[in-house]
């Protein structure tokens, strides 16, 4: 007598695997937002542009950082890596369509992103940051050194972008082709992003994050897991460097900056890193705070940025998200006694 | 049809209605008004305060208001946004501002679409004025004080032979190759050129001087940032006793920058430098415009080439604001400048017609001890100098080939 068949998809613990990917009723809420914005704002898409850029470079490093647990501080070399593809491309006259451009510029970062990662991944902590760091300000001085090719401390003027698919111009004054195609790049990379940390290769991602050591010990293949990762983060900096470049037809030693990497990194944990829709949130709070307070107050606008960093830091540490959550369940554990 | 001519009509109505009251300029500028660049921001900011204070009776009947935005860093996407929305928020007359070059080369695409005068009130890349159509600068190019100064090492100093050292950074290059070319130009020779680490830190200048001294040349030209890097140029200087191995010790006026200069002290004394203007300059407009200065903003403060840049721009847009009769049109706004002769605090400018760059004198000054602080003292003096980068088209300084 052979026991029953269990049914595993209805336990308790399979179903929940299976929810944790389940389109949740809230998801579609930004990319209404970002639409909305386009309608409601067209004087601000400069700034949405920026905004949605930032988003999309703040979700390459949360995968790295939020995932794999990579504590990073030189993702800028990768953004700047995409951009300076994207610019030097252009600029010599080689290459000047936009999305295809793109895709050369996810390539370039992610060679950069694979070479340096297969190096830098045998370290761990602070070793591993400082060693970030170093590539970043490495690429940088390269970009400062180089100056017939990259143009140095001024960067790259005037890039001749092509129009987007051929019809639409890119306006430097007026950027509503920017601010939607940078949306829809945003839209594909994120969906990419989505689906890569529910499968299980994401998931084992996380199982690094959580416990190294165990992961080594199940079988995993832990470095070259996590160089993909590095890589495949790297590819989106990348885009999201390739993009802003193109959005603003121009390139400088700005973008592989410490400036940049710096400011993401205090972007994603103000908004919850490890929680996808945290790059959101955090660059929402910090951009839109920091560009309308420095609007009223020019010069003084940085204290009110720094009062809120000072009070996450002190009494949300998961970031806002994290506020958020803990309300839900608060409210989740009331409801049912 | 009907609907455009309505439309017309109410444009010409508010327009009429407009001009009946106060003629109000917008100026929109952007400057880091916060980070590494705001100690910049507040000369430049009150170089523009103190020329509309102290001609408050010019600007009449016009009046002009400032809207400031904080460009935050040489990165050029702020810059780029905050232009952006002075033109199609705030729908501004002109532009002003901009103290690092980056942004105002990250700005030019928009300053052409939105076509609004921009009036360049610092950055120095020589190029940027060919970048936008609309760019106007008062301030200077780095070929000004460094061409000039390889003119006057080879005219007034009489030198044969030159080394160069420089902090290894933009306006350290550009200040080397216009020197070592107008200086070649008139019949010296650059024997040696020493890059001298970057702008981050302040290195051991030993090795690289004991270098320079070991070519013996007449004159050892030095370009590094003010302040800190400069003392320390001096002191090592007077250590290697290179003053009396016969080797002057030059550079273009950015070392010895106003309000650096006192806190270098005795170390600055021997320093030869050539630029557009210091505060010790001496002339009617400058006595006036430093004694304002010290009023407005207390005694231990002094303006510098940055406040000058801000002060002469806002000269120049009150200037088109009157011959527009406060109806700014970029075109005519341009022509109202091409040619503009103004008596500035650094004696008499013009804005060259071809170039709309600013056309100056540059003056050789030595640091000396008078009454217990640092003074310039003025020994020689180059009349309108124009920026020679675009007037030899150089490189980038090349006119566009569109």
């Amino acid at each position: 007598m052979t026991p029953a068949p269990v049914d595993w998809s209805e336990h308790p613990a399979a179903a929940a695997m299976a929810r944790r990917h389940r389109l949740r009723a809230w998801e579609p809420i930004p990319w209404v937002a970002a639409l909305a914005f386009y309608f409601l704002f067209p004087k601000y898409l400069g700034f949405g542009t920026e905004l949605l850029i930032t988003v999309l470079f703040a979700i390459s490093l949360d995968l790295v950082l939020g995932y794999a647990g990579i504590v990073t501080l030189g993702q800028a070399a990768f953004f700047g890596a995409g951009a300076y593809t994207v610019g030097m491309l252009a600029k010599r006259g080689i290459w000047n369509e936009p999305i295809t451009g793109l895709i050369l510029a996810a390539l370039v970062a992610a060679a950069v992103g694979l070479g340096s990662g297969l190096v830098l991944l045998r370290t761990q902590g602070l070793t591993l940051l400082m060693l970030t760091l170093c590539t970043m300000a490495l690429l940088e001085e390269a970009a400062n050194l180089a100056h017939d090719y990259t143009g140095g401390f001024d960067g790259l003027d005037s890039l001749p972008i092509a129009p987007l698919l051929g019809r639409f111009e890119f306006n430097p004054l007026y950027p509503t082709t920017q601010y939607l195609y940078v949306l829809a790049v945003l839209f594909v990379c994120f969906v990419f992003v989505r689906t890569l940390i529910y499968s299980p290769f994401g998931q084992s991602l996380t199982g690094i994050r959580e416990n190294t050591l165990r992961m080594h010990a199940v079988g995993a293949p832990v470095r070259r897991r996590l160089v993909l990762c590095y890589a495949l983060s790297a590819a989106i900096a990348g885009v999201a460097g390739g993009v802003w470049a193109q959005a603003n037809a121009y390139v400088n030693l700005g973008t592989l900056g410490l400036d940049r990497a710096a400011t993401v990194l205090i972007i994603l944990v103000l908004g919850g890193y490890g929680r996808l829709y945290g790059a959101f949130v955090g660059a929402v709070a910090y951009m839109a705070l920091s560009h309308f307070l420095s609007k009223i107050y020019p010069t003084a606008w940085q204290l009110g940025l720094g009062l809120l960093l000072v009070v996450i830091a002190l009494f949300a540490r998961n970031g806002i998200l994290g506020i958020a959550e803990a309300a839900a369940h608060r409210l989740r554990t009331r409801a049912t006694p | 049809m009907i609907k455009r001519i309505i439309a017309v009509v109410a444009g010409a109505l508010a327009l009429g209605v407009a001009s009946a009251q106060a003629q109000e300029v917008k100026v929109g500028v952007n400057l880091p008004y916060t980070g590494i660049g705001a100690e910049f921001a507040q000369l430049v900011d009150r170089g523009m305060e103190l020329y509309l204070k102290l001609n408050a009776d010019r600007v009449k009947p016009y009046k002009i208001t400032l809207i400031r935005r904080d460009v935050k860093d040489p990165s050029g996407a702020n810059a780029k946004i905050a232009v952006q929305e002075l033109l199609t928020q705030d729908n501004v007359d002109i532009l002003a501002g901009w103290i690092y070059s980056p942004n105002a080369i990250a700005s030019a695409p928009i300053v052409t679409a939105g076509k609004k005068l921009a009036v360049i009130m610092n950055a120095g890349t020589a190029h940027i004025t060919n970048l936008s159509p609309y760019y106007v600068r008062t301030s200077f190019s780095m070929w000004h004080a460094g061409y000039a100064l390889g003119e006057a090492s080879a005219k007034i100093l009489n030198a044969k032979t030159a080394v160069v050292g420089y902090t290894d950074f933009p306006p350290g290059k550009d200040s080397l190759a216009a020197f070592k070319r107008s200086f070649e130009a008139n019949g010296g020779k650059v024997i040696d050129e020493i890059p001298m680490g970057g702008a981050g830190a302040v290195p051991d200048f030993t090795p690289f001087f004991q270098r320079a001294k070991d070519k013996k040349p007449d004159l050892f030209f030095v370009f590094v940032p003010a302040g800190d890097h400069a003392a320390a140029v001096v002191k090592t200087y007077a250590a290697l006793g290179m003053r009396e191995a016969g080797i002057k010790l030059i550079g273009p006026g950015d070392i010895t920058q106003d309000t650096k200069l006192q806190a270098m002290g005795s170390a600055a004394v021997g320093l030869i430098t050539m630029h557009h203007y210091h505060a010790d300059l001496d002339n009617p407009e400058n006595k006036r415009f430093v004694e304002a200065w010290k009023k407005e903003y207390g005694a231990a403060t002094t303006p510098d080439f940055m406040a000058v840049g801000g002060y002469d721009g806002m000269a120049a847009i009150v200037h088109v604001v009157h011959a527009l009769k406060g109806k700014i049109e970029v075109d005519a706004a341009l022509e109202a400048l091409k040619g503009w002769k103004f008596a500035s605090p650094r004696g008499p400018i013009t804005i060259d017609p071809v170039t709309r760059d600013i056309v100056m004198n540059e003056y050789l000054s030595e640091a000396v001890m008078k009454d217990g602080r640092v003074y310039q003292k003025v020994i020689g003096k180059i009349d309108g100098v124009k920026d020679a980068c675009k007037e030899q088209k150089i490189g980038p300084c090349a006119p566009p080939a569109k």
